[in-house]
């Protein structure tokens, strides 16, 4: 694998830190229909209710939550593959909400994707060549050398044969397939990519080659990341900041030391217990038992949407929906949306969540 | 893909017997000349000897000789081989050209159905419902006539070429909807796939998705459907014009050749046989070539 990387394009630079990606208060609910003999809207299920997260420059955001939260609504609203119901986008002080397929086309190369699965994100009827230069058919890029070039260049970055130009996609292993898929993103040099649970698909020792694939082009190409996943240790390991989600809402965000090492919400404490841990067995942690399942979004809880799982809940947090706002004690960046903020500490302070907790391996730097 | 084609030995040799097949449709003419006969004259009627007195050749075997290579035509005594070349040439006609109508407007309302959805697709599947709720075969027997009628008044002789166009026109109107159902299906399916939304990721417009992501993920059930539906439009074509509302005499028809074939059959076997064996040749060798095309098209088939 080389370690070469091309430098990204000629386009205006951006300064690392500057924010690239927001979401203002961004809401999805799709809508249930029902009834007979006319058919008309019961009732919504609140995929994402009121969002705000901003993407910097450079950066490499994790989200994380539990099946079902909304992150991939998140990342699918962000991207402008699904309308969003309410809220604001903004790609560098832009609005993108509602641009239409023309109006977005200028931006559209800047902000890719890399997806979940990497059986069904690969037309089966195209070689590699031809969907990694798609992208840049489509855009009308022609590079310098010509876009046969540039794509085994690209197959090259992200350590594939560049004479595999020719394959097909069934040809490949998932792990491969997910490179294809890397490529092809990186086709246009953008300057935010969401991926969409991109190791989750696959195996685990692929996993980490995959991860450290991505946090290579990261860190030498200066691509800014939204990194969702379930699985808390590869967010923790490739993520600078993170945010948790829950039934549509974002619970806590902060650094990752501030997350993993100090979280304030009790639903963060009971995701992170829930990570087995390699020990010595002396000292066996305390696991925070959620109890009953997580409620419906088409009739989420009122108030906090957690209080129906969680052991801290009053009066209060029926009545009143927590904001996310920075608790006491909490670190600047560190918000959290709870009444009642846990102490900042894990159950056996900071070391409850070590890269490759899951597996022992997926984090474990391996082959770059 | 051409090169997976041409290694697949039964889809090479079926390619050939079905342009066989076309180029002695197209070549009609021409083989009518070198031959030196044409599909109408009746010589065993013009030359005596030739049949006997029930109207059945007098030479074993039909009447097969050097100068009536398939034989005779039992009553009228054309000849065999001129009727059969013609009659491939008028009902390959009207079954390629009602073949590639259905394929073309399956094609597009499928796709447009699928890919839409909502309310376009709504109406469109219950049109192509609708369709498919006539009995296709009463109603080929029921609308030909009527559409015979629209084009020219009633006393008037109908010209052969507005039978071949109402046949063409009536075979289209109810052939379409099984493909675009199918495909319509399949779209839908493939739409939901992640490529499509990676294409509309990097600005792909609707077109470019439907031509370049969808379509050829679509070719095997349009290739397996068109190959099916060509063969199958021979024999209602020639079931037409053996009920007697398709092509009528003199225009020589594959179909009729059947049905006087039936007629026949006791007392003079080769005159079926001839076209009996090209259709059955026709109809595998078609079959075949579609199987063999379908998977060269697809690259995870192992050849």
């Amino acid at each position: 694998m080389s370690d070469k990387v091309s430098p990204p394009g000629p386009r205006e630079a951006v300064a690392t830190g500057e924010p690239l990606l927001v979401a203002e208060s961004l809401t999805k609910h799709f809508p249930v229909r029902g009834g007979f003999p006319v058919r008309r809207t019961v009732g919504a299920v609140q995929a994402v209710d009121g969002i705000d997260l901003t993407v910097r420059a450079g950066e490499s955001f994790g989200l994380v939550g539990e099946s079902g939260c909304g992150k991939s609504t998140t990342g699918r609203l962000l991207t402008r593959l699904l309308e969003p119901s309410a809220g604001r986008i903004l790609y560098r002080g832009r609005d993108i909400t509602h641009a239409s397929r023309k109006q977005f086309a200028p931006v559209r190369s800047e902000i890719q994707m890399i997806f979940q699965d990497p059986y069904a994100s690969l037309n089966p009827r195209q070689t590699v060549g031809r969907i990694v230069s798609g992208p840049m058919e489509i855009n009308g890029i022609e590079p310098p050398g010509g876009r046969e070039a540039r794509v085994q260049e690209l197959l090259e970055t992200v350590g594939l044969n560049p004479e595999h130009y020719n394959r097909f996609p069934h040809e490949f292993s998932g792990g491969q397939r997910q490179r294809i898929g890397v490529a092809r993103a990186l086709a246009l040099e953008p300057k935010v990519v969401v991926a969409d649970e991109p190791v989750s698909a696959l195996d685990v020792s692929i996993q980490a080659q995959v991860v450290n694939l991505l946090q290579r082009l990261q860190r030498e190409l200066g691509i800014a990341f939204l990194f969702i996943a379930h699985d808390l240790a590869v967010v923790r390991h490739v993520s600078h900041r993170v945010a948790v989600m829950y039934l549509g809402r974002i619970v806590e965000v902060g650094t990752r030391d501030d997350i993993y090492g100090r979280p304030r919400h009790p639903y963060t404490h009971a995701l992170l217990s829930a990570v087995p841990v390699l020990g010595d067995g002396a000292s066996p942690r305390e696991r925070i038992r959620l109890t009953g399942d997580v409620p419906s979004p088409i009739a989420p809880p009122s108030g906090c949407r957690f209080r129906t799982r969680c052991w801290k809940a009053r009066d209060r947090c029926a009545v009143e929906a927590p904001p996310l706002a920075r608790a006491d004690g909490s670190a600047e960046g560190h918000l959290s949306a709870c009444h009642f903020p846990e102490p900042p500490a894990t159950a056996d302070s900071g070391g409850a969540v070590r890269p490759g907790g899951r597996s022992g391996t997926a984090g474990q730097p391996g082959r770059g | 893909m051409w090169r997976r084609f041409k290694r697949d030995r039964p889809g090479v040799l079926s390619a050939y017997v079905v342009t066989f097949f076309f180029l002695v449709a197209l070549a009609a003419p021409l083989i009518s000349k070198l031959y030196g006969k044409n599909p109408t004259q009746t010589y065993g009627l013009d030359e005596p000897g030739l049949l006997n007195e029930y109207g059945y050749p007098v030479k074993p075997n039909g009447g097969m000789s050097g100068s009536f290579w398939f034989g005779l035509e039992p009553t009228l005594g054309r000849d065999v081989l001129m009727q059969l070349v013609y009659g491939i040439r008028t009902s390959l006609l009207i079954a390629a050209a009602a073949t590639v109508l259905c394929v073309l407007t399956g094609v597009l309302i499928g796709v447009t159905a699928g890919y839409l959805g909502g309310r376009t697709d709504y109406l469109l599947g219950r049109f192509i419902d609708l369709l498919l709720a006539f009995p296709s075969q009463l109603s080929f027997i029921a609308f030909t006539p009527v559409v015979y009628s629209l084009f020219v008044s009633p006393e008037k002789e109908t010209p052969t070429y507005l039978r071949v166009v109402t046949l063409i026109l009536v075979l289209w109107v109810l052939g379409w909807m099984g493909l675009a159902r199918l495909l319509r299906g399949q779209v839908l399916s493939l739409r939901e796939r992640e490529f499509v939304e990676a294409a509309k990721v990097t600005g792909a417009s609707p077109w470019r998705i439907i031509s370049k992501e969808l379509l050829p993920n679509l070719w095997t059930p349009i290739l397996v459907q068109s190959t099916l539906m060509l063969p199958s439009f021979v024999t209602i074509e020639a079931g037409l014009s053996f009920i007697g509302v398709g092509i009528v005499e003199p225009t020589p028809d594959w179909g009729r050749m059947f049905a006087n074939g039936a007629h026949y059959y006791e007392s003079d076997i080769t005159y079926i046989f001839f076209p009996g064996f090209a259709m059955i040749v026709f109809v595998v060798a078609f079959n075949l070539l579609g199987d063999s095309v379908r998977d060269a098209f697809d690259p995870r088939t192992g050849r």
